[in-house]
């Protein structure tokens, strides 16, 4: 399948709403799990002969065992409050990406089997009968979402879209077709430790060379230390922050603080990612599978507290799924949160005065934040409310001189997804991925525009590979995007403080 | 006894039951259904007084929706504060003696809040029509119900403005059934307009939309608190993997 060209909306200086396009983007859709993708994580390895009624036998179960879904599907009042909040609605005008629209893919189908009003009077509430062409509807669409909940925040009942994609995807993967992206990697978890597929001899020699690099750059023996048994912290980090630009940069951020502060440190072959598509797809057993082999290392390792670094989903699993999945943390020292935020740990250093800063260092850089979806709304840091807001612009704001905030409607509890979260982030999907960034590059835009801001921040991998490749198509460059720990890393002081 | 009273005297109770034993079974099965993880949206309190207080907020401000849409804000809470007041005022037909704040209230429930609800329905069937996106997803039951509460409110003011009904007679009948003590209905073409809708209102709701007023208080992006980390939330189907070697 070639992906078809398409053109990159025009960027304006105030947010429209776009009137709807019937089909816009009934195009678009990942590539379908293959047979050996599908088979190693466990799920049927093409679509099954009897998916129909296999299918709805799943939602039913889901329904059973998700207070969400049961709830989300009988609450909705079709009043039109999420119509406009979505990024992919509002970049390309389909009207099956506005929440309500996406939700009701599914609600119709539950009204046809679940309900007596859709029993007795389908055309009435608008049931429908689960058909192949419903089916198709559901694999587009509900890969045209990123799990984002900024849906969520709007609704009168909190009806948050995320849920029931994750629903809509696991009754997908259990009849047999599964996207091709998330499916492959939470294979390649399972089989060598990590998203990217980078074994154990790689990532030594990765680390080993970032020791190199960053002896060059300092002067010091910074340490990337691997499997070290007994250190204090274990690092768990998304497996982009070893290969990837610029989240390299943010590791090489982690490395200078711990150094700084005199904290032992590890990351593990065994755990060596904080990315947990498990999520994605809505698979419990998964999700906890994929968080199992922390709790292993973290055991194997002796590790004292576990640090989790720059990623959205990722700390959203840890923060608020955790505890559940693989808890309780008895074995770690509890006088720290359990998981801790890498941003909360610095952000705690800072404020106790532990580590220091020659700000002038980011001098050259204007500022500003982008709060990645799921930390904004699937998660929280420090004990306060809004501390997923307050610590990382904190943070920014001890280490460099020029901060400005993007547009409030599209910051902090508002803020937009990047366009590529929720298993998007393939080349597949690029077209969806560029037009539901839309609503992000207007924000950054204005900022650019009135304050001369050239550098976003953010503390998501998946944020960062998705603005990298996305902000060329709206004439900006592509290293304008970094972590958080990246700025920390220019500016702090090493050595003799 | 005539038909007419018979009939109505049947419907009432058949409404009422389908009403109240409805929800009462939508509501066990909403609070049997675990929520096996924590996914309250921000921005999300840390406590369960919090968790009240927000709450609180989203059905007595409809917090959300303000954020969402003026116009539907205004629209739908005009119309939800209007039915709550001739709710209440419409307990004088059900009590003898009647409640001091119930007579107190009369006379907002007649010059406003019956007002408020046909303007604030009006305006919420006019974003049917007028907004693009909610036209798409509006379906016949949408319009329906929006049609069942307007000729609800009409009909009620019809007879409280222009064609007056037997008000004292309708509360003896409504005395009546409560009292399983049946007196005559009025035969009044408005007024059995107006209780027929009112009955189809009450049977309808625990397997329509309507279901959004008790799954507000049971969605757990607005009922959880925000402190995973300091207290393990488990399921009992969850806690079953664990169990398992």
């Amino acid at each position: 399948m070639a992906i078809a060209a398409f053109d990159t909306p025009k960027l304006k200086g105030y947010p429209v709403i776009p009137l709807i396009q019937v089909g816009a983007t009934s195009h678009l859709k990942p590539f379908v799990a293959s047979a050996p993708i599908q088979k190693a994580v466990g799920f049927p390895e093409d679509l099954v002969e009897d998916w129909q009624p296999k299918a709805i036998a799943k939602m039913g179960d889901l329904l059973g065992k998700y207070r969400s879904l049961q709830v989300y599907m009988d609450a909705c009042v079709h009043c039109g409050a999420c119509s406009d909040k979505c990024h992919y609605f509002l970049g390309t005008a389909d009207p099956k990406n506005m929440p309500v629209a996406r939700q009701d893919l599914m609600r119709k189908i539950y009204r046809r089997y679940f309900t007596w009003a859709g029993k007795i009077f389908p055309w009435l509430v608008g049931a429908v009968d689960l058909t192949r062409e419903v089916l198709d509807e559901w694999y587009t669409y509900f890969n045209q979402c990123s799990e984002c909940r900024r849906c969520s925040v709007f609704c009168p009942y909190g009806i948050d879209t995320a849920e029931v994609t994750m629903a809509a995807r696991e009754i997908m993967g259990s009849i047999g077709m599964g996207q091709k992206y998330s499916n492959e990697i939470i294979g390649k978890v399972h089989r060598i430790g990590n998203n990217l597929g980078i074994p154990g001899p790689a990532l030594e020699n990765t680390l080993e060379g970032l020791e190199e690099d960053t002896k060059e750059e300092t002067g010091l023996d910074i340490k990337f230390p691997l499997d070290v048994k007994g250190a204090t912290v274990l690092l768990i980090t998304p497996s982009a922050d070893f290969f990837s630009e610029p989240h390299v940069e943010s590791l090489i951020g982690y490395a200078k603080v711990f150094h700084a502060a005199g904290i032992s440190w590890t990351l593990s072959s065994h755990a060596s990612e904080a990315g947990n598509f498990g999520l994605f797809i809505g698979n419990y057993e998964q999700m906890r599978n994929i968080s199992m082999r922390v709790k292993e290392a973290a055991l194997e390792l002796g590790v004292r507290r576990i640090v989790v670094g720059e990623c959205g989903h990722a700390w959203r699993v840890a923060y608020s799924y955790w505890n559940t999945l693989i808890g309780p943390f008895d074995y770690l020292d509890q006088r720290y949160p359990v998981p801790q935020h890498i941003c909360e740990m610095t952000d705690d250093l800072i404020q106790r005065g532990a580590i220091s800063f020659d700000k002038e260092a980011n001098d050259n850089r204007i500022i500003t934040f982008h709060d990645s979806c799921n930390v904004a709304r699937g998660a929280s840091m420090g004990n306060m409310v809004g501390g997923q807001f307050i610590i990382p612009r904190r943070i920014i704001t001890s280490v460099a001189n020029h901060f400005h905030d993007m547009s409030p409607q599209t910051v902090r509890t508002n803020t937009f997804c990047c366009g590529g979260g929720g298993g998007l982030l393939t080349d597949d999907l690029m077209e969806v991925r560029v037009k539901g960034a839309l609503p992000r590059m207007e924000a950054l835009k204005n900022v650019v525009d009135d304050h001369g801001v050239n550098f976003m921040a953010a503390i998501c991998a998946i944020c960062k590979a998705q603005f990298t490749k996305v902000l060329p198509y709206y004439g900006f460059d592509m290293s304008m995007i970094g972590g958080v720990h990246q700025l920390v890393s220019k500016a702090i002081r090493l050595g003799d403080k | 006894m005539s038909l007419l009273t018979i009939v109505y005297a049947l419907l009432f109770y058949v409404a009422t039951l389908v009403f109240v034993v409805g929800l009462a079974l939508k509501i066990r099965s909403y609070s049997k259904t675990p929520a096996p993880l924590k996914i309250p949206t921000g921005p999300t309190p840390k406590t369960t007084a919090g968790v009240g207080w927000r709450l609180a907020r989203e059905v007595v401000f409809f917090e959300s929706l303000f954020k969402s849409s003026k116009w539907t804000w205004i629209f739908g809470w005009a119309f939800h504060a209007g039915l709550l007041v001739v709710v209440l005022s419409h307990l004088r037909y059900f009590q003898e003696p009647v409640w001091l704040p119930v007579v107190l209230i009369q006379p907002l429930s007649t010059y406003v809040a019956g007002f408020a609800m046909v303007a604030g329905l009006a305006g919420l069937w006019a974003r049917r029509w007028l907004v693009d996106r909610v036209r798409y997803i509006s379906t016949p039951s949408d319009h329906l119900h929006l049609a069942l509460l307007l000729a609800i409110a009409l009909s009620g003011l019809t007879m409280r403005f222009v064609v007056p009904t037997d008000i004292v007679a309708v509360k003896v009948f409504m005395l009546g059934l409560m009292r399983f003590d049946w007196q005559p209905l009025p035969a009044d073409p408005v007024l059995l307009v107006h209780l027929t809708l009112v009955a189809l209102l009450l049977i309808i709701f625990p397997i329509s939309k309507l279901l959004h007023a008790p799954a507000l208080f049971f969605s757990p992006s607005l009922n959880q608190a925000d402190n995973a980390r300091e207290t393990r939330h488990i399921s009992a189907w969850a806690s079953a993997l664990d169990k398992r070697p």
